[in-house]
């Protein structure tokens, strides 16, 4: 896998998954999970320091010598606020990469592509290296593309929702219609459905949710990098066409008559 | 004086710099950004800006989140 580094931004990464911090039950299983995940990319969001220090600082459990910290603008509606939160994030990391997130919608997570390609622009123009949260249109990412986007990061489904690669057609468009990497980030439940991103060609995965969430996370992040890795070496592998009838696969000569 | 850090008001002595409050508040710099009355200040400044009577800082770092997850923080 070492031969076929994910290139990102100007860099390169052995790990195509990439995961997130929330929802563990607790920081030192969130940090045996990114341990087991293989993932060199975490996501983290920007907020409030909080004064009380009734909690311990999510810092503490990651290595920032192994792990690139990547600061998300979750929870952010518009544009303008997403684009504050991306150089709050560049004061802290003193890093130049977002993960750009313009919600739409409470309900379903949906992002407001409309702003995403505003803020993606206008970050971009900053020298932000800019990774966009959007959804599965192929007219949306080659905005995003053309608007400098560092990848598109297309929903397979729903955040948080485990209900997988949902249009994998869609996302096979969005392959096919631009040249910077495409990552799916939100929806995948279980291991299959990070290795159905990747047979689809995919160049990564970004996870939160389906392993903070999982009964195990650690166990649950070792499927997940092993998921990815087996995924992609099947797109680069090139499956076998799928045929209506079979195909014997021992010959008949030699039979007994 | 009075100041407003992350939405509670807290007193401040006179001259008090943004450097000067981090130490306070026992944070450490490398970890944080600093928005003072709306406007994001760099790391470089934290030592030469005196902060004023009425003024809304906001104190950022980094939390555990995935994508989509949390409300704003402000």
């Amino acid at each position: 896998m070492t031969q076929d580094p994910l290139r990102l931004g100007g860099r390169e990464f052995r790990s195509r998954l990439i995961v997130g911090t929330g929802k563990y039950p607790d920081y030192a299983t969130m940090q045996r999970a990114h341990e087991a995940s293989g993932a060199q990319i975490v996501t983290v969001a920007v907020r409030r320091v909080n004064l009380d220090r009734t909690q311990e600082s999510m810092l503490n459990y990651i290595d920032e010598s192994r792990y690139t910290l990547l600061p998300n603008t979750a929870g952010c509606y518009t544009a303008a606020e997403a684009i504050r939160y991306a150089r709050l994030g560049r004061e802290v990391g003193l890093s130049n990469w977002v993960k750009l997130e313009v919600i739409g919608d409470e309900k379903t997570l949906f992002p407001d592509t409309e702003g995403l390609v505003e803020a993606t622009r206008v970050l971009v123009k900053e020298g932000f290296i800019v990774l966009p949260y959007t959804n599965d249109d192929v007219v949306v990412a080659k905005k995003l593309e053309d608007a400098g986007a560092a990848v598109v990061m297309p929903l397979g489904a729903p955040i948080g929702s485990g209900l997988g690669i949902r249009n994998p057609y869609n996302i096979r468009l969005i392959l096919e219609a631009v040249k910077i990497p495409v990552i799916v980030d939100a929806g995948v439940g279980t291991a299959s459905d990070a290795a159905i991103a990747m047979e689809l060609g995919c160049d990564g995965v970004l996870m939160n949710t389906a392993i903070a969430g999982a009964k195990d996370p650690v166990m649950m992040a070792a499927a997940m990098r092993h998921a990815v890795e087996a995924g992609r070496l099947a797109y680069l592998a090139g499956r076998i066409p799928k045929k209506l009838y079979a195909t014997a696969s021992s010959p008949l000569e030699g039979m007994i008559a | 004086m009075q100041l407003r850090v992350n939405g509670k008001t807290r007193a401040g002595r006179d001259g008090l710099t943004v450097t000067g409050l981090l130490a306070d508040l026992q944070l450490h710099p490398q970890r944080v950004a600093v928005q003072l009355n709306g406007e994001i200040l760099r790391r470089e400044q934290f030592p030469e800006v005196v902060l004023k009577d009425g003024d809304t800082v906001e104190i950022i770092t980094f939390m555990a989140g995935g994508t989509g997850e949390g409300g704003a923080a402000w």
